[in-house]
């Protein structure tokens, strides 16, 4: 390294890596990972929620949690974008999985058919 | 460069300490379990410095929810896998429990010992992996000497250090910036930087914390103290029975001069440093500046007079400026963030924090961050969760072998330089031991001073020869031997010492004694006038065991554990202990079946 | 340099910036007390026996290291100070043996007379009664001995082995209480690689160091019947020994030695000058030969044991550069057992030959194997001049008052040249008295070659010039003899003395020693030259006498057998 704009590139760069240890005031996108989950198709949606995301390069926690009651209508898949309402998607399938990306996540648009519940802010 | 993004990451401590309760196996077992379930691409291992809580060991931390494992075993591991890697489903039998409460906390912030601290110079330990300059970068390191070389001037860095209000971390509390400014000062053609990494004081641990979980900062610390005082070569002087540490730096040194971070011409600026490890054999006595230096250069650590001081005429006779590790640690932050920020920290003549290391009788114990002006009530009862066994607090002795004792009545002092030597104790580098009430303040004084006697270099006569006669003074008395005018003669002793001695082991070493002269003459009176230790600690004073004959069955089990053959009687009738035969040591109380022995 | 002042006791005192609180009180005429302070010697500032008081903020300070400040106000005899520098004294007491009475330095001991000017009484030390050192006494000798338990570690010859020796044989070890001076992993000193100068026995506060006595086997000698007992005294005895009899150091006496040793009863008195003026003309002809031959330069000189042990542990490579004329010593007593003996008809066997020196490395020489040339050990026993003062002291020869007497006849004449042997560039201005009147037949002019450290002079001589240089102290000769080593000198010659000025500051010399001593005993020895008729080793008539009647000439056979020697190389540990 040369001078110190090159150490800040770095930087940036090497942000992204340690993302999953800083999550505030970041997206964050959790998937219910339960028995009933995982039986539903739960890591097939992470696998692509993960894949979405190292191609977009996106600033994104992805986390999981377990069974809230809700089986049926597993995979869940909750977005909520910092200071916004956590919004839980249903029945969410490897190819919801980039519509709720890029229009939720990047473009900041609830995707309505998908919603199944909604958590006002702070409510976590 | 490839930037692979992972969904959780999963850090271990491999500190010291929780390598020793086994956080390498842990560390194996969970690579297996991540494998065996695919989840390899998706969590990330890490592994990182201290934590600063030890007891509470291997420390296994899972992020993003930052959920606080403690004392994990081996066997725990798949289950935090399968349970909260793959369902996340926290596993709460692991978690935190706060000793008073009984509470599970499941996260690291949310835990007493670590919601009251301000972890500035601990801030990454712990968090990020040490032998990773690439995380310590993305954390923002490099950045303060790059803002140092390339928008500051020397002098610039030395006043932003001198308005912050730093001072010496290693104990004496001297204002770091105005130190710089004193080797800055002196023309010469060379000019050493040196790190006082020779942490001596038992107990303490924060350099090797801050060196084993967080080097680059260390090594940043020192590059721009480094171009402050405008030096180009440094040393860190380490104690060999560090191997971790050690390791880790070089790996730091390495990877540092790899990226251009240290060498020629530091990012551009034309800035050159080099730095190298030193490795000491571990003598008390070399913490003290000039005795480290002599190490150094090769000779026997022993102190010599000053002035010269180190900034005039150090290594090899050449402008040297010395800190300590924690001092250090605190650079990067104070020029990133400005001397304002860190100086809203502390009190009016202390600023910023000051690492401590809390063991004794206290339910939590390891290295905490305090902000300076935080009372002995605030570490001890908040941070530390109490007493343990729900006993008194007897006092608490601070600044390592040669600090003072502390008693519980000055629970509501504030921390700081000036008001822990006005009670007769010190900053050191940051040691606390918290006494209950079983603890003997003469014994405790005693040990002291067994250690600094025994550490002394030799070289005057005061510390060499006084310290040995306070110590025999002070074995007599614990021996139930002592004789009228002891006392004074230990306080004539002990000022004599501190007034004459030609460093500062000398200087503070009666510190322990005069301080519980001062605020536990009594416990010394009955030692001396009535043979009584009040605490019954001293061994030959404490009194013998005594059977209940009305409880005894006679049923022998004491007969048989008693080391010393004081015990007689025939079996199924009660029994008798020969006072004079008696050493008090209390196993024929322990094996007892119905608890007819007691002290009498 | 700036000027700064202060007062000191009340009077005020204007110094040099950088002046010690010690230094400056001295120039007011006011004496602290000290005990690791040395003037030559680094400043050390352990003893803590010489704190003052600074009346301005009221803290103790060691006033050997202490700078002075401008507008200081110092008190050297407030009652803290007086308390406190007790104290550090009844410490080192309460550490130290109850042994005044059988201490080879009772009478002449820093540490007692401080005792005796504090008026610390016994009661005062016992209040501290507790362990004392309990460590083995190391006297296997031949030459020093080593007491540590009345060790006070003032480090003195720690620095003095260091500083002006360059060895390091001696060295602080352990910690807290158990600290010690020590040799290398404790072996006893004749082990080590110890030159034997006894440096510091000389700085030695205490009786912790001394030489190992040979008094009383003199005296045994002396009073066997059958013994022939002949003593030799090195040049440097005349000047200094007076002091031990309390007069001024650099004092001529050697009128008054000479009939001492008689009256202690030694059959025959000579002067080691006599055989000095056989080393110069068996050094300088060896010199003048190397010189034609070109071979073995630097010709360095031998006389000086000290720097020949020296120089087997540390420049092996080196010895053959070294004269292999013996010491002065060594050829007195390998002629005494010879010629002497033929000459006065007594079985060498039965003669008995005593040296008195200036020096400690002497002990050791005698008993080198190489030294049996005579078919006896040549020397049989070595006394330093103070233990030769406590003899005559013992049987109570009134010192001062004995007329002067002359050496004995047939080896009793002695040169200018062979007396300032004693001295540091003494040998090598004795030696080229001699080789410039062999190859050219002309007297040499003085030389001025100075006192201490490293001096270099040029001498013309035959048309060629020749470089020459003088040292003293082991230290600076090492400096010289890296360069030999580097193949970069530049000399032809070199001197070396193992202690600072030569003989007269010997290890065996009386104590105390300074360098104001030191320079006075070298002008005693420099007017003992100037007054003496010959002073030129080649006009000695005795010396004539024995190569023309037993030697031959310079470098015969014969002579080859009795006056040179050879050298080992030892261990550098």
């Amino acid at each position: 390294m040369k001078s110190l704009e090159e150490l800040k590139k770095l930087r940036e760069e090497l942000q992204k890596e340690m993302l999953a240890r800083n999550s505030k005031g970041k997206t964050k996108i959790v998937i219910g990972m339960g028995t009933c989950g995982i039986a539903a198709g739960a890591r097939e949606v992470l696998q692509a929620v993960l894949q979405e995301i190292e191609k977009r390069k996106l600033d994104v926690v992805v986390s999981q949690t377990g069974c809230i009651g809700m089986c049926e209508k597993e995979p869940l898949l909750d977005v909520q974008l910092p200071g916004k309402d956590r919004i839980t998607y249903g029945n969410v399938t490897k190819e919801d999985v980039q519509r709720i990306i890029v229009e939720h996540v990047i473009n900041g648009n609830i995707v309505e058919d998908l919603v199944v519940a909604r958590l006002e802010e702070g409510g976590e | 460069m490839e930037a692979t993004i992972y969904r959780s990451h999963v850090l271990i401590c491999t500190g010291t300490g929780c390598v020793s309760s086994g956080s390498g196996k842990i560390k194996e077992r969970m690579v297996a379990e991540l494998e065996e379930r695919g989840l390899q691409k998706e969590v990330k291992i890490v592994d990182t410095g201290c934590h600063g809580f030890c007891e509470k060991g291997p420390i296994v931390i899972v992020y993003p929810e930052g959920v606080f494992y403690c004392q994990v075993d081996v066997e725990d591991v798949s289950e935090i896998v399968e349970e909260h890697l793959l369902k996340g489903r926290i596993v709460e039998r692991l978690l935190y429990k706060e000793p008073l409460t009984e509470e599970s906390i499941p996260s690291y912030n949310e835990i007493d010992f670590y919601k009251k601290q301000m972890r500035i110079a601990l801030a990454n330990c712990g968090r990020i992996n040490p032998e990773s300059i690439h995380e310590y970068i993305a954390v923002g390191g490099y950045e303060a000497l790059g803002k140092a070389l390339t928008e500051m001037t020397p002098e610039e860095v030395i006043e932003e250090v001198k308005k912050s209000g730093l001072r010496g971390r290693g104990g004496a509390g001297f204002p770091t910036g105005l130190k710089w400014e004193l080797t800055r000062r002196e023309k010469s053609d060379k000019k050493y930087l040196v790190c006082n990494a020779d942490e001596g004081d038992p107990g303490a641990f924060m350099d090797r914390s801050l060196l084993e979980g967080d080097p680059h900062r260390i090594i940043e610390g020192m590059a721009i103290a480094a171009y402050a005082i405008g030096a180009d070569e440094g040393y860190i002087y380490v104690r060999a029975e560090y191997p971790l540490a050690i390791h880790r730096l070089e790996v730091a040194l390495e990877q540092a001069a790899e990226l251009g971070l240290l060498g020629e011409n530091i990012l551009g600026s034309g800035f050159n440093f080099n730095l190298h490890i030193k490795k000491g054999a571990g003598a008390f006595v070399c913490g003290e500046e000039t005795a480290l230096m002599a190490s150094i250069e090769g000779r026997r650590g022993m102190p010599r007079p000053k002035p010269p001081f180190p900034s005039v005429s150090g290594l090899w006779g050449k402008p040297t400026n010395i800190n300590n590790v924690e001092t250090f640690a605190n650079v990067p932050y104070i020029i990133n963030n400005g001397a304002e920020v860190y100086s809203a920290i502390g009190t009016e003549k202390s600023k910023g924090t000051k690492v401590f290391a809390l063991t004794g009788k206290i339910n939590n114990t390891g290295l905490v961050e305090v902000p300076m002006g935080i009372t002995l009530r605030e570490i001890i009862y908040d941070i530390g969760g109490g007493i343990r066994d729900g006993k008194e607090l007897k006092a608490v002795q601070t600044g390592g072998p040669s600090g003072g004792c502390i008693p519980a009545d000055l629970l509501d002092l504030p921390i700081d330089y000036e008001s822990l030597t006005e009670v007769g104790a010190m900053m050191g580098s940051g040691g606390m031991v918290v006494m209950d009430e079983s603890t003997c303040m003469v014994d405790v004084a005693r040990f002291f001073l067994s250690f600094t006697q025994s550490e002394s270099c030799g070289k005057c006569t005061p510390c060499r020869e006084g310290t040995k006669r306070m110590l025999e003074i002070l074995d007599r008395i614990c021996a139930g031997e002592g004789r009228e005018g002891d006392l004074e003669l230990l306080e004539e002793l002990g000022n004599h010492i501190k007034e004459t001695s030609l460093c500062q082991l000398g200087g503070s070493a009666p510190n322990p004694v005069l301080s519980t002269l001062k605020y536990f003459r009594a416990e010394y009176e009955a030692h001396i006038k009535e043979k009584r230790c009040p605490a019954n600690v001293c061994e030959g004073m404490k009194s013998a065991y005594v059977i209940d004959e009305s409880v005894c069955i006679g049923c022998t089990a004491c007969t048989r554990v008693c080391p010393v053959d004081a015990i007689s009687g025939e079996r199924k009738k009660p029994h008798y202990i020969d006072p004079d035969v008696c050493i008090a040591c209390g196993a024929c109380a322990a094996k007892c079946p119905v608890s007819a022995i007691a002290q009498g | 340099m700036s000027k700064i002042t202060l007062t000191i006791d009340g009077q005020t005192v204007q110094v040099e910036a950088g002046t010690t609180v010690l230094e400056a009180a001295r120039e007011l005429g006011i004496k602290i007390p000290t005990l690791c302070y040395h003037p030559e010697l680094s400043l050390h500032g352990s003893c803590r026996i010489c704190v003052v008081e600074n009346l301005d903020n009221g803290r103790l300070l060691a006033s050997c290291v202490a700078p002075v400040a401008d507008g200081m106000n110092i008190s050297t005899r407030s009652p803290r100070v007086r308390k406190a520098r007790k104290m550090n004294l009844e410490l080192l007491l309460a550490n130290h043996p109850d042994d005044c009475l059988g201490c080879d330095r009772s009478g002449n001991c820093e540490l007692q007379t401080l005792t005796y000017e504090m008026g610390i009484s016994r009661n005062d030390v016992e209040r501290f009664a507790g362990e004392k050192r309990d460590l083995p006494i190391d006297d296997v000798g031949p030459s020093l001995k080593r007491e540590p338990n009345k060790c006070i570690l003032c480090g003195r010859c720690v620095r003095v082995c260091a500083e002006v020796q360059g060895l390091n044989a001696l060295e602080f070890t352990g910690r807290g209480f158990n600290s010690v001076v020590s040799t290398a992993f404790d072996l006893p000193q004749n082990e080590i690689n110890c030159s034997n100068c006894g440096q510091c026995v000389v700085v030695c506060p205490v009786g912790a160091l001394t030489e190992v006595s040979e008094i009383e086997r003199v005296w045994e000698a002396l009073a066997d019947p059958e013994k022939y007992v002949v003593v030799q005294t090195a040049p440097a005895i005349q000047v200094s020994i007076g002091e031990e009899f309390g007069l001024e150091p650099g004092s001529v006496v050697t009128g008054k030695l000479v009939a001492a040793l008689r009256r202690l009863g030694f059959d025959r008195v000579f002067s080691t000058e006599f055989s000095a003026d056989l080393t110069i003309l068996e050094e300088g002809n060896e010199f003048i030969g190397r010189i034609k031959g070109n071979k073995n330069l630097p010709h360095i000189t031998s006389c000086c044991p000290g720097w020949i042990k020296y120089a087997e542990h540390n420049y092996p490579d080196l010895l053959n550069h070294l004269s292999t004329a013996k010491s002065p010593q060594q050829m007195f007593s390998a002629i005494t057992k010879t010629y002497y003996a033929e000459k006065i008809g007594v079985d060498p066997a039965n003669i008995f030959t005593v040296s008195v020196m200036p020096c400690t490395a002497k002990k050791f020489e005698k008993v080198r194997e190489e030294h049996r040339d005579s078919g006896f050990q040549d020397t049989d026993a070595v006394l330093t001049t103070r233990e030769l003062a406590r003899m005559i002291k013992e049987v109570g020869i009134d010192f001062l008052n004995l007329p002067d007497e002359e050496y004995d006849e047939i080896m009793g004449d002695v040169t200018g040249a062979a007396t300032i042997f004693g001295t540091t560039g003494g040998v090598t201005e004795a030696a080229l008295r001699t080789v410039k009147e062999v190859l050219t037949g002309e007297p040499l002019e003085r030389l001025e070659l100075g006192f201490m450290g490293i001096k270099e002079t040029e001498v013309e001589i035959a048309g060629r010039t020749y470089n020459i240089a003088v040292v003293s102290g082991l230290n600076n000769a090492a400096k010289l003899l890296d360069e030999v080593r580097a193949g970069t000198s530049k000399y032809d010659w070199i001197e070396v003395m193992a202690c600072p000025h030569g003989c007269i500051g010997g290890g065996g010399q009386p104590i105390p020693m300074t360098e104001e001593t030191k320079i006075k005993r070298t002008q005693g020895l420099a007017s003992i030259d100037k007054s003496n008729t010959i002073r030129k080793s080649h006009e000695n008539p005795d010396i004539i006498r024995l190569y023309k009647e037993f030697l031959g000439e310079p470098l015969s056979g014969k002579a080859h057998d009795l006056l040179h020697t050879s050298y080992q190389a030892r261990s550098k540990n």
